[in-house]
């Protein structure tokens, strides 16, 4: 139903791409040590690794928030920081990221915080006639439908709970003309039922729409619907691989110290890679 | 999921209506305000005004600096001060004392439990007293008493010092209700005199506050001190009417450049005291 | 254990604060004492039988107002004419402030608009020069009546809100803003459905405060011609009309309690 002018997702190529924590002091060591990989148009990656592991930096990175400290970024071939500000601008109307915390206003209802992931693609009269009366009511309708939250369409966002914010600040991706999402814990508030759900829209719609899906998460037994998988750990990279490939005990070095940060069971993850020895000791615990 | 077509209830902003009743209020009270108020923007490009405009402020530069003016600015810029600091000093010395008296945080009979009749008659009386002060506008007041003392400082003085007598003791009595009053009250309970648990209870805990909104209120006195001027009460304000009503430019232009220069000097004098002091 | 006794100094920063803090109170006083010295305040002219004399005989004839039908409808148009300016008046200025807070604001840490210093120094040029010398200033361009009153009160009051909205602005929590600006949404539509739903109670909650003191203001500003009942007060003062003064007085008085009564009001309506 929105029209995105490219139906193809955004192709991302990272080279040697070391970025600093937005807080961070301009000489602190980068939160992200170089990192070198590339993710295709259209496909869905899962980044996961335990916190501080600089998840959120590398999702502001990509999506042009964070001036890389060293190496670069190239977006569809093109790096955003060499553009003119006319054509970053642009550029970044085909990006969507959904912090951690859902940017909503409190008091904002939640149809307006929905149709506002539109803005990209509005003229200028569009934003403020939308803002007297909404237009597309029934597009946002549809966009919480599928979060199941249709009936909290005038509610005001500080009347909703939690997780009901967390999938209205999910909504907007399905309104939003971008070719590629980035999503920062979609399922942190989440039962599992929900979370579930959640993410099932998120990978659907995501490929019906061919837009690039990167996601970063902490429940693991999810991360099987992603074909790909990234692991990464104090800033690097500790893994690049398609999900089947996890092993439980990838999992565990990857975690480990920070064993009650994995959520839900990985008991879909294979038991050892077969290419190594015995499973070590460690017990994984499954935090629920 | 896409059964609820766009008529359906579901889908009509249920806010629409009421905005739409405020905006055609807001349309039907503004139409008689405009009237009212003569507003008529237009008046501002008639011809001869705006001649008259453009001379006046055509004279704004350059501004009059020869000394002897300066030198007369600088007088009347100390004495806009002085005015200001002086009528402060008055109010702070009365507003106290009735600040206190209007606080039902030291009253001693309603420490068991309801206060009596004539404690409250004379606290609600003070309360009033405050509200009268500071309702009426100062102007008015130096209006008056350039009528009673004559034309000059002490008019001016007054006028701030009974007006802010108003807006410091009504404030100070807010500030002390809505403080804890545990402390207080304990040591009431324990049997100190009024003035002793304010001395030791309430002042101790409230300095800051009560500090910092003088400060502040001795900044809006500058103001006002300029201000009474044009009635007469002295200072820069009188300055500037009379040269005003000379229609003389560069004068007029000095005399504001040194205003805005005191409110700007006051504006940083109070918050370095009010990081001091409070 | 015997036990010892410790002698406990006070720390060296809480002294020096303390000295400092003595050091202001010190200067202020000074200050204050020269002032009274300075002025050649006139106590005896106040404080004379003949004064105290003319001071009860003045206030005792303010105490009886005048209820003469035709004097009391022109002190209600005048009344009208002075809730119409300070309402026009502070509705116009927080248009204006809000206007000039956006480029006076700095709405994220990096944001480096070369415009806010020029503006903010022309916010506070606005809010230094105080209603009634506006008021006389634009009467030079509009001639008697209550339009100057009008726009002074907008002139001050636009410096005034606009600061406040500034701060606001920029103490608005961050996060709904960057998301949009990380979809590229232009800093107009990113301020109005991100930054403005979250002031909008304080901006309500300032302009209604201010309209308590424009109508103070307002009530006086006919005093230099600018309209409403300060220039029916001044006309009668000067001829010495007590009942008529009386009444304007009381006019006043309760046309501030009114508006103070109606901004609680509404600000009470819009927190709920």
């Amino acid at each position: 139903m929105p029209t995105s002018s490219n139906s193809a997702g955004l192709r991302i190529e990272l080279r040697g791409l070391a970025a600093r924590h937005p807080a961070g002091r301009a000489a602190a060591a980068p939160a992200l040590k170089p990192l070198t990989f590339a993710i295709a148009p259209g496909e869905q990656v899962a980044v996961i690794g335990p916190s501080g592991a600089g998840k959120t930096t590398l999702l502001q990175a990509i999506a042009c928030a964070l001036k890389p400290a060293e190496g670069s970024l190239l977006l569809d071939g093109e790096d955003p920081w060499s553009l003119p500000v006319a054509r970053l601008q642009r550029l970044r109307g085909r990006l969507f990221l959904a912090p951690q915390t859902p940017p909503l206003p409190p008091r904002q209802r939640a149809i307006t915080a929905v149709l506002a992931a539109r803005l990209p693609s509005q003229s200028l009269w569009q934003s403020l006639r939308s803002l007297v009366y909404p237009s597309g009511i029934s597009d946002a309708y549809a966009a919480l439908a599928h979060f199941d939250l249709a009936d909290k369409l005038w509610d005001r966002v500080d009347r909703l709970s939690g997780g009901e914010r967390q999938r209205v600040a999910l909504a907007r991706a399905l309104l939003a003309p971008a070719s590629l999402w980035l999503v920062d814990e979609p399922l942190s508030a989440l039962d599992p039922t929900r979370a579930r759900l959640a993410i099932d829209t998120l990978t659907r719609a995501a490929r019906e729409r061919g837009a690039t899906l990167v996601v970063t998460l902490h429940q693991v037994n999810v991360t099987a619907r992603f074909p790909r998988i990234i692991g990464l750990r104090d800033g690097e990279l500790a893994f690049d691989l398609p999900s089947a490939e996890v092993t439980r005990d990838r999992l565990a070095r990857l975690y480990a110290q920070f064993e009650y940060e994995l959520a839900g069971d990985c008991a879909t993850a294979p038991e050892t890679d077969p290419a190594e020895g015995p499973a070590p000791a460690v017990i994984v615990s499954t935090g629920r | 999921m896409n059964s609820a077509t766009a008529s359906s209830p579901a889908l009509r902003d249920p806010a629409s209506h009421k905005r739409i009743f405020w905006a055609l209020a807001a349309l039907v009270l503004l139409g008689p305000s405009l009237y009212a108020t003569e507003f008529k923007p237009w008046v501002l490009l008639a011809p001869d005004n705006l001649k008259v405009t453009a001379r006046f402020v055509g004279d704004f530069f350059p501004p009059k600096l020869t000394s002897e003016f300066l030198a007369m600015v600088a007088r009347e810029a100390w004495r806009t001060f002085a005015i200001a600091s002086a009528g402060i000093a008055l109010a702070l010395l009365f507003a106290m004392p009735f600040a206190l008296a209007s606080t039902a945080v030291l009253s001693v009979s309603s420490l068991p439990g309801r206060m009596h009749a004539f404690p409250f008659a004379v606290r609600q009386a003070v309360r009033l007293l405050l509200i009268v002060l500071r309702s009426i506008p100062e102007l008015v007041w130096a209006l008056v008493f350039v009528r009673v003392v004559g034309l000059g400082a002490t008019a001016g003085v007054l006028a701030i010092a009974l007006t802010y007598t108003g807006m410091l003791g009504k404030v100070y009595g807010d500030i002390l209700e809505s403080s804890d009053v545990h402390a207080t009250a304990s040591l009431l309970r324990n049997g100190a005199g009024r003035l002793q648990a304010f001395f030791y209870g309430l002042l101790p805990q409230n300095a800051g506050e009560l500090t910092s909104y003088t400060v502040y209120r001795w900044e809006c006195a500058i103001r006002s001190s300029a201000v009474l001027g044009f009635v007469g009460a002295g200072g820069l304000g009188q300055q500037m009417d009379m040269s005003m009503k000379m229609f003389n430019g560069s004068e007029v232009s000095t005399i504001l450049i040194a205003f805005v220069l005191l409110v700007w000097l006051a504006d940083h004098v109070s918050m370095q005291l009010r990081k001091v002091i409070a | 254990m015997p036990a010892t006794n410790v002698i406990i100094d006070a720390p060296p920063q809480f002294l020096r604060a303390r000295y400092a803090a003595a050091g202001a109170v010190a200067g202020i006083a000074a200050l204050t004492a020269a002032s009274f010295w300075s002025l050649d305040l006139q106590w005896a002219n106040f404080f004379s039988a003949g004064s105290a004399r003319r001071m009860t005989k003045f206030l005792g004839e303010l105490l009886v107002p005048s209820r003469e039908a035709g004097f009391l409808a022109k002190l209600a148009v005048a009344g009208l004419e002075t809730l119409a300016m300070s309402a026009l008046g502070t509705l116009l200025a927080a248009i204006g402030g809000l206007a000039l807070a956006l480029p006076a604001s700095r709405s994220y840490a990096a944001d480096g608009s070369l415009a806010r210093t020029p503006v903010r120094l022309v916010l506070n040029v606005l809010r230094s020069i105080p209603e009634l010398v506006w008021a006389a200033l634009l009467l030079i361009s509009t001639g008697l009546g209550p339009f100057a009153g009008t726009l002074a009160l907008a002139m001050h009051t636009t410096g005034v809100l606009g600061r406040l909205f500034a701060e606001a602005i920029e103490n608005a929590p961050p996060a709904p803003s960057f998301a949009l600006r990380v979809q590229g949404v232009p800093a107009g539509r990113v301020f109005l459905y991100a930054t403005l739903p979250q002031v909008l109670p304080q901006i309500l909650s300032y302009t209604l405060y201010r309209w308590e003191n424009n109508i103070r203001a307002a009530a006086v500003l006919g005093v230099v011609g600018a309209g409403g009942l300060g220039q029916l007060l001044a006309f009668h003062m000067g001829l010495f009309h007590m009942k008529e003064t009386s009444s304007v007085l009381i006019a006043m008085i309760l046309l501030v309690s009114l508006v103070d009564f109606l901004s609680y009001l509404t600000r009470r309506m819009l927190t709920r």
